[in-house]
Formats: C-alpha cells, sequence, structure tokens
C-alpha cells in the first residue's frame, strides 16, 4: 500500500501534465469543439470567459477555427482539455497562446465549462499544472493572463496559483450597461521556482 | 467642430492611404532600422524587403476591408506628400469601444519635428468623434523612454506594467500598457479646433 | 544603436526581394566548387524562373521557423551571399546557422567571419536564444577555420556521411553556447 503510495506519487511527479485533481489533455478538435459549443450555450459563462460578443457558434464552426489555428500557427498549438482525475469528466480546457519566442512568455487562458465544476478547486489545479509545463517543459520567462473585474473567483484562484497584479485597462468592458476593468496578472520564473518549484 | 472639419488633415500632415507603388520602398528601408522594429512589435526584429512589404500592404488593406477592426493611415507630409509614417487603431472590439493604436515616424530625422504629435492627435479625434470609441490603449517597451514621454505628453495614462516581458540584449524589460478614455481626451481638447501640442 | 544590430565591419544583413535572389542562386549554383562546399545534394541547375516561384512560395508562408538574410557589402553594397537560422521558436534556445558566399572574389577576406559574427550577435540579443550550431564538411577547411574565429567549438563529427569524388568526408559539428559568446566578447553590443 505505501510502496503503491510511493509509486503513485513519483509517476504523478513524473508526468508534467497530472495534477492532484486534473490532468491536460489532447483532445481531437472536434471533440473540444463539441463540449465547447455545450458549455457556450451558458452566457455567463462565455462573458465570464470572453470579451467577444456572446454568440451561439456550432461545434462545426469551433472545430474549424481550432484547426485554422493549428494549421497557421508557427509555434505549435499548446491546447489541452481539463480532466477530472477521477471519473474522467472533460470539464474545461486550457492553453498557452502569443508568439512564445523569442521573449519567452506565454499568456494563459483558461475555461471551466462544467457549472458544477466551479468552485472546487480545478480551476487553480490546472494552473498549477501549465505552470509547471511552461516553466520545465517550454523554459518560458514569465506566464500572463487578463481576467475581467467581474470575474473575483478566477482573480482569487490566480493569486493561489501565483500570479501577481500587474495593472488593469480602466473600463476595457462594457457589459450590462456599466464599464468593466481589464485585469492583467503575471508570474516570472523566478518567482514560481520560489512558490512552488 | 463639425461636420465640416477634416478629419484627415493637420498643419503639418495628412493622414492617407497607401501608395501601392511608391511607399513599399520608403517602408522597406526603414524596416532595416531595427531599433524601429524593435519599438514597434514584439517578434524578432526583421528587415523587410520592398516585395514583403507589397504584400504586407494587400494584407492590410484586406483586413481594413474584411474584419472592420483596422484602421490604417500613412502619415504624409502636407507640403511634399512625402511618407513620413504610418498610424493605425488595431483590435478594436465594436461593442466595448477599446482599440489599440500604433504609430512610427520612420527616419529618425524626421522624429522630434511635430509630426508624429499631430498624427496622434488627428488619430485620436477619428477614434473618439468618428469611430465613437471608449478607450484607446498604446503599448511601449521600457527600453523606449522617448516613446513613453510621447504618449504620456498627450495624455495617455499608464495602466500596466507587465514585469520582463521582453528579452533583448540580455535585458528583461517590462511592457508598458498606457491608455486614454475619451472623456480625458475630450477635456484636454475640448470641443473647440484640432491645434494641439 | 541603430541598424547596428545587423552591421558588421565588413558586410550588413539585408531582405531582398525573390527575383534579386533568384538571379543570384541560378548564378551562384553552376560553380559546383561552392554548390559542394554548401550542400549534400547533388546539384541541380535551376533556372532564374523556378527559384523566383521557390522564393515566392516562401513569401506566400509568411512566419515559419527559418530566418534568412541577403549578405551585401558595407563598401560597395555588392550582394556576395546568404545567410540562415533554423529551426526557431522552440523552446530548447538551439539553432542552426548556414552561410555561403557565392562571390568567390570575397573568399579567404574575413566577410564570412564578419557575417557569422553579426548572425551570432543576432541570434543572442535579438532572438535569445542559448546556443548555435552548424554543420561543416570536413573538405572545407577555409569554413572551419572562420567558424573557429568566430568562436565555434568542434563538437563532434559523423563519420563517412559524404561520398564524393570516389571518397569519404565526414561532418563535423560545431556549437558556441551564449556564456561563451559573451566571454568571447567579439561584438557583444
Amino acid at each position: 500500500m505505501f510502496l503503491e503510495l510511493m509509486i503513485g506519487r513519483w509517476l504523478m511527479e513524473g508526468d508534467l501534465l497530472y495534477g492532484k485533481l486534473v490532468r491536460l489533455t489532447a483532445e481531437d478538435p472536434s471533440v473540444l469543439a463539441e463540449a465547447c459549443s455545450r458549455w457556450n450555450k451558458d452566457s455567463e459563462f462565455l462573458r465570464l470567459l470572453d470579451a467577444n460578443i456572446a454568440n451561439q457558434v456550432s461545434a462545426k464552426k469551433i472545430t474549424e477555427w481550432i484547426q485554422q489555428d493549428f494549421d497557421k500557427s508557427p509555434e505549435p498549438l499548446y491546447l489541452f482539455g481539463i480532466h477530472t482525475l477521477e471519473g474522467e469528466r472533460l470539464i474545461g480546457w486550457m492553453d498557452l497562446e502569443g508568439t512564445l519566442f523569442p521573449h519567452g512568455e506565454a499568456f494563459v487562458g483558461i475555461g471551466i465549462g462544467e457549472r458544477d465544476a466551479w468552485g472546487m478547486g480545478y480551476g487553480t489545479d490546472a494552473m498549477k499544472v501549465i505552470l509547471r509545463y511552461a516553466f520545465q517543459e517550454l523554459n518560458l520567462r514569465r506566464v500572463a493572463l487578463d481576467t475581467f473585474e467581474y470575474n473575483p473567483r478566477a482573480i482569487r484562484s490566480y493569486e493561489k496559483a501565483g500570479f501577481v497584479y500587474e495593472g488593469r485597462a480602466r473600463g476595457y468592458l462594457c457589459r450590462e450597461g456599466r464599464r468593466w476593468d481589464l485585469i492583467f496578472m503575471g508570474i516570472l520564473r523566478e518567482e514560481w521556482l520560489a512558490g512552488c518549484g | 467642430m463639425g461636420i465640416e472639419t477634416q478629419l484627415f488633415e493637420g498643419k503639418l500632415v495628412r493622414l492617407a492611404p497607401i501608395d501601392h507603388e511608391k511607399d513599399p520602398e520608403v517602408e522597406s528601408r526603414w524596416t532595416h532600422d531595427l531599433t524601429l522594429l524593435r519599438a514597434l512589435y514584439r517578434q524578432p526584429a526583421m528587415p523587410q524587403s520592398i516585395a514583403q512589404i507589397k504584400k504586407k500592404y494587400e494584407a492590410i488593406e484586406k483586413e481594413v476591408d474584411e474584419s472592420k477592426k483596422l484602421f490604417h493611415f500613412m502619415i504624409r507630409d502636407k507640403q511634399d506628400g512625402r511618407l513620413l509614417g504610418f498610424v493605425r487603431i488595431e483590435g478594436i472590439e465594436w461593442s466595448h469601444g477599446t482599440s489599440k493604436l500604433k504609430l512610427a515616424i520612420g527616419d529618425p530625422a524626421d522624429r522630434g519635428k511635430g509630426y508624429g504629435g499631430e498624427a496622434l492627435q488627428l488619430m485620436l479625434r477619428f477614434a473618439f468623434s468618428e469611430l465613437n470609441l471608449y478607450r484607446v490603449a498604446a503599448v511601449v517597451v521600457e527600453d523606449n523612454p522617448e516613446a513613453l514621454k510621447f504618449f504620456q505628453r498627450c495624455g495617455f495614462v499608464e495602466e500596466v506594467r507587465r514585469r520582463k516581458a521582453i528579452l533583448r540584449d540580455g535585458q528583461a524589460w517590462d511592457s508598458i500598457h498606457l491608455g486614454i478614455l475619451r472623456d480625458e481626451w475630450m477635456a484636454i481638447h475640448g470641443k473647440g479646433d484640432s491645434s494641439h501640442e | 544603436m541603430n541598424n547596428s544590430l545587423l552591421r558588421g565591419e565588413l558586410v550588413r544583413f539585408a531582405a531582398e526581394n525573390p527575383e534579386v535572389m533568384a538571379a543570384n542562386f541560378s548564378r551562384w549554383n553552376q560553380d559546383t566548387e561552392w554548390l559542394r562546399l554548401l550542400d549534400t545534394d547533388p546539384p541541380r541547375l535551376l533556372s532564374v524562373k523556378k527559384w523566383t516561384e521557390w522564393l515566392e512560395k516562401d513569401l506566400e508562408k509568411g512566419t515559419s521557423d527559418e530566418l534568412f538574410f541577403a549578405i551585401r557589402t558595407l563598401d560597395e553594397d555588392a550582394l556576395i551571399g546568404f545567410i540562415g537560422l533554423f529551426d526557431l521558436f522552440k523552446q530548447h534556445g538551439d539553432t542552426l546557422v548556414a552561410i555561403a558566399l557565392g562571390e568567390r572574389k570575397y573568399w579567404g577576406k574575413g566577410y564570412g567571419t564578419d557575417a557569422m559574427r553579426v548572425m551570432l550577435r543576432y541570434a543572442f540579443n535579438e532572438l535569445n536564444l542559448r546556443r548555435v550550431g552548424l554543420i561543416v564538411f570536413d573538405y572545407n577547411p577555409r569554413a572551419m577555420r572562420s567558424y573557429e574565429k568566430a568562436g565555434f567549438i568542434p563538437e563532434g563529427r559523423i563519420r563517412g556521411a559524404i561520398l564524393r569524388e570516389g571518397r569519404r568526408w565526414d561532418w563535423l559539428y560545431m556549437g558556441i553556447l551564449r556564456e561563451e559568446w559573451l566571454a568571447n566578447g567579439i561584438m557583444t553590443s
């Protein structure tokens, strides 16, 4: 039993894409697209995630978009599905984007589409996994993100994962008749090493 | 200031369309100045051949025409029509009224003469009074203090500091985001005529 | 620091139109000694038209993981060769450099070494790479000496990989690390 635990922990530590609650996977564009199309029916999810006008798009169209991104990107596309370790459910997606090199920086994006998976620590766990991947496998120098003032759950989750507040674009969003700021956060390699290595 | 005010005419410069025949050679020459490229773009500074600029111009007009999120103008000397630089508003999110601005005076000998400042004001007037945008942002790298001062003089406020985001010559520099809101710009320039610093 | 990132003491790097490079490539390729110093492929004599098509296709491609420059002399602005980097924009910070001077009269005069130094500065200061590598054939001692002058260190050989003129020749791998380049102090802007 003890031996199994030891091996299990070693395996998890050894496998770059495993966290404590979730793992990151490669998904067929059509699988991810079908899930996204389903999740996008929830406009609160859409508006928490995206500044783009909330819209209803078919899985077919989303598949095309993902495929286009794959084809036209000069660097590999770091797009992952997020699966719970328990029950192996696809609950969301995660990506690293921007031109990663030569500056060694990526913007991370995350969306947990399954509402009943909100507030359970899956997002923070996934973020820890992607940070380890970014710093240990991609050798990046920093990881950045932007998020919305009206998404305090996300902001808390990012702080827990080690992100530092870096400023705000004032009044960037106009929704429900009022203005909201776009919040920028970032974590440097040295901060990540000092925090969780 | 009414409908009769000329949006594209200043005292020193004019905002003008691309001249596909004459401009590529001039802009190709500018791109051999890597300091300029580093001031404008995150991608590795890379000089462009005339043929590459021609293709870029075609892509720009296509994007202006199709995406509706971009306005790109050449800056010309009002006296002799000489190409001085370009200014653009890009990444327009119409539902939020947000956008990003880029401006370049290509030849160092043409800088510090008021061309850039006037072109910026013409572009901001266009953004706020014709496009009805709420905010315009600009991005500057910390190793370019002249650009930072240029935007601050015109009323831009520092909003975000992405720490050590840019790696150049073995040193890491912050990427600084500045923003100006329509109300702020109106307060500085009122509804009077277009004379500016 | 103005254009200096792409200027050396004898040469500068430039971006040229496809038809300009095509005319030169087509001409240079007829010098089979040059070609065999550069490339393991058998020489094919391609027309200017074919070269132009091929280079224009590159234009269409837009971004890729390679970068190329034309090499021009500072005094006469003569187009004497080209230099390029492969395998870029990956997480390892490593690249392969290739250089060729097509104009014979510029061989052995320091132009290649100068160009290589400019390229190293661009690789380390603009692309933020950790190392630069290259492959040279062991029947090209002039190039090997030039690379050593620019700071490259031999790293190994693939034995007998080339068969030309009835005998076997090695590929020589050479490399320079960022720390070594900084310590050398050659052209650290």
